[in-house]
């Protein structure tokens, strides 16, 4: 963003990558697989990289209101001081903070997840997915929460599932009635209370009663969960946990 | 003498009514306890909100058994009480049937009351089927012994004798049954007395008809102990609703206030509190009079059906949280700090408190704020605000998170990540 602002030009979007797409291995792979997108249909973007910091998402749902509040005031001057209007991004968390939470401490901005944003691109005929390898597999989906409860998109990721020409079959349990992967709240970084089971786990049972080849995800600490959960069944060499950015191009081997 | 049964009924009346307005004054001094609340805001959603989901119950049919039965004893409760209008007035001024002169209009409406009455019977049975026979799993979770439970089955019980009472009345009126208008299901109950004598039949009338009504008034009265006070909470519980995306998480305006002193590089680290300055207030809640005054009647308003729980990852999953038990757990104690007032004339300080006492750290813990809770609650009840309410007392002002947690959250304000990598490498993924 530094050199955009050096040149004097404004991109057209801010990709927000997020503390698991910056750091995580497996969520790094996310994050590349939507900056090749984002590439392929020549969409200028920037992203802010070490001036980038934590939403505050993890801080205030961990109950450290004073925490996030000062991430957020950080983040919001950075933001307003490159003039930002318009943002991306791959994790629902920082899409549900910097969308609904961001505004009262003044910072507005037009925030979609990167399912919403792809859709639109497609819708705009700037986009292009086709079915490729993944025609006619069977594919499940597992909502994330903060992308369909807390902010209700649960169609965006399905119609570019639905491009992609897939089996789509849903668990017994979607949409506004999914299941929580056991990660938000905080959760993804503790250990959870005592109890009978993981949620994780349970969470892949639902999944793996439908028996999909894929299960497609579109939050990285959703993937991460599933990802565990499918090991813990020992089915890791028959399932793959995918973010829809990566099967979208792995669809077109990109 | 003539006189005597009008007296005792207006006596039953005004004692019957009397002790109710008493004590729903109490539930609302008890819910002003709260932080006040504005909802001036989306009137017109709020109002959409209570027509949709209050009066319409379009929440209650996503489970559809459960929500067609509760619609029919809804529809029962609204529909049957207009017959508790004749009934007033025909025991204040000694009339019988006052409305019979309606004729026809008559017929049909004590007819339609009927059929309600029988179907309300039937649904009220069905309901303590699910209950004690297939034993649906949410009404057998832990919190659901002693009081919750019986409480539950005395208000079935209540129902049941209530819709038999009224056909049976209906059934030994032996006028009434004369008219043959409307007698659509008592008609078949009225030769169950046919061999008794005439005297007989009317005494039985006479008796189903003052217990019914007597029975209408305890059961009013028994709403303020009982979890059943959402017949009447629930439409101001639903206005008061969340009318924002649900993952957007109140601002706590006092920490902003700190934060941003804290931010300003002209603020004097010295300056002094001026001069009548309020202490600043306590950051979350560790007692009901800490929540706001929506969250209280959330709590009066809860029925404790379940649904919430049962759709509760962390519960399924065997942890101790289940929103459910938060609800009961804050009524609960409300409801004791409203008797410390009430003998004490104000709080007395008890030595007690919400956090602890009733809800233990484990369970705020374990929520994943994935609001599944909010979204299964059929009346708009928010338990998730109340969890992030104690979480901040307990991470602000007791410094009590669980320790892995407080790793991360000494990683954001180091390098602003929850894990311990440099900021500076944030954009390594780039080149690998």
């Amino acid at each position: 963003m530094a050199e955009y602002m050096a040149q004097g030009k404004q991109p057209e979007v801010l990709f927000w990558v997020g503390c698991a797409g910056s750091f995580d291995d497996r969520a790094k792979r996310i994050t590349k697989a939507f900056v090749k997108i984002l590439n392929k249909s020549n969409i200028d973007f920037a992203v802010l990289g070490a001036e980038e910091s934590c939403t505050g998402d993890p801080a205030k749902r961990a109950g450290n209101e004073f925490l996030y509040q000062m991430q957020a005031m950080m983040n919001i001057q950075v933001l307003d001081g490159y003039n930002i209007k318009k943002i991306v991004t791959t994790c629902p968390h920082c899409f549900n903070t910097l969308k609904n939470e961001y505004p009262d401490l003044g910072g507005n901005y037009e925030v979609m997840h990167h399912t919403q944003f792809l859709k639109d691109m497609l819708n705009e005929g700037r986009l292009k997915v086709e079915g490729g390898k993944y025609k006619g597999k069977r594919i499940t989906f597992h909502d994330p929460c903060y992308l369909g409860r807390a902010n209700n998109e649960y169609e965006a990721p399905r119609e570019l599932l639905r491009k992609l020409e897939v089996e789509l079959i849903e668990m017994n349990r979607c949409k506004s009635n999914g299941l929580c992967c056991g990660a938000g709240g905080a959760q993804m970084f503790k250990e959870p209370e005592p109890g009978n089971k993981d949620i994780n786990v349970e969470r892949t049972e639902d999944a793996l009663k439908v028996k999909p080849s894929i299960i497609a995800a579109a939050c990285p600490f959703c993937n991460t969960m599933m990802t565990d959960g499918v090991k813990a069944k020992e089915k890791e060499g028959e399932i793959e946990v995918l973010d829809i950015a990566e099967m979208i191009i792995n669809a077109e081997d990109i | 003498m003539q006189y005597i049964p009008n007296i005792i009924f207006l006596a039953a009346l005004i004692i019957g009514f009397g002790f109710f307005i008493k004590n729903s004054r109490k539930i609302l001094r008890n819910i002003k306890l709260g932080q006040k609340v504005d909802a001036s805001d989306h009137k017109k959603e709020r109002w959409n909100n209570v027509i949709r989901i209050a009066l319409g119950q379009s929440k209650m049919v996503v489970r559809p058994v459960s929500g067609l039965l509760h619609i029919i004893v809804y529809a029962g409760f609204i529909i049957i009480n207009l017959e508790v209008l004749e009934i007033i007035i025909d025991g204040l001024f000694g009339t019988h049937r006052i409305f019979s002169f309606l004729g026809s209009i008559y017929g049909f409406l004590i007819g339609s009351f009927e059929i309600l009455a029988l179907l309300v019977l039937i649904s009220v049975c069905v309901f303590w089927i699910r209950r004690m026979i297939i034993r649906v799993p949410r009404f057998w979770n832990k919190e659901m012994t002693k009081w919750p439970k019986n409480d539950a089955l005395i208000i079935l019980y209540f129902e049941m004798v209530l819709m038999s009472l009224f056909l049976i009345m209906n059934a030994t009126d032996i006028h009434f049954q004369e008219m043959n208008s409307g007698n659509i299901i008592s008609q078949f109950i009225a030769p169950l007395f046919s061999d008794l004598s005439e005297g007989t039949v009317h005494i039985i009338e006479r008796s189903a008809w003052w217990i019914h009504i007597l029975g209408i008034l305890a059961f009013l009265n028994y709403l303020y102990f009982s979890k059943h006070l959402h017949i009447l909470l629930a439409f101001p519980n639903v206005y008061y609703g969340n009318v924002n995306p649900k993952g957007k998480f109140k601002n706590l305006e006092s920490v902003t206030k700190e934060v941003k002193l804290m931010m300003d590089p002209t603020a004097d680290p010295f300056a002094a509190p001026a001069e009548g300055a309020e202490e600043p207030g306590k950051f979350g809640a560790s007692d009901v009079m800490d929540l706001n005054r929506t969250q209280l009647l959330n709590a009066y308003t809860c029925t404790e059906c379940g649904r919430c729980t049962s759709n509760c990852p962390a519960n399924q999953t065997g942890k101790k949280l289940s929103p459910r038990k938060i609800m009961m757990d804050t009524r609960d104690r409300l409801e004791e700090v409203g008797k410390n007032i009430d003998e004490n004339g104000e709080f007395k300080l008890d030595g007690k408190q919400l956090l602890g006492d009733y809800i233990t750290n484990e369970e705020l813990w374990a929520c994943t704020t994935c609001n599944a809770c909010t979204e299964a609650c059929p009346i708009s009840i928010d338990p998730l605000s109340i969890i992030m309410d104690m979480r901040q007392y307990l991470v602000m002002e007791q410094s009590a998170a669980p320790n892995e947690l407080n790793i991360s959250l000494t990683n954001i304000e180091n390098n602003g990540a929850p894990w311990p990598y440099n900021q500076m490498d944030r954009l390594n993924w780039k080149d690998e």
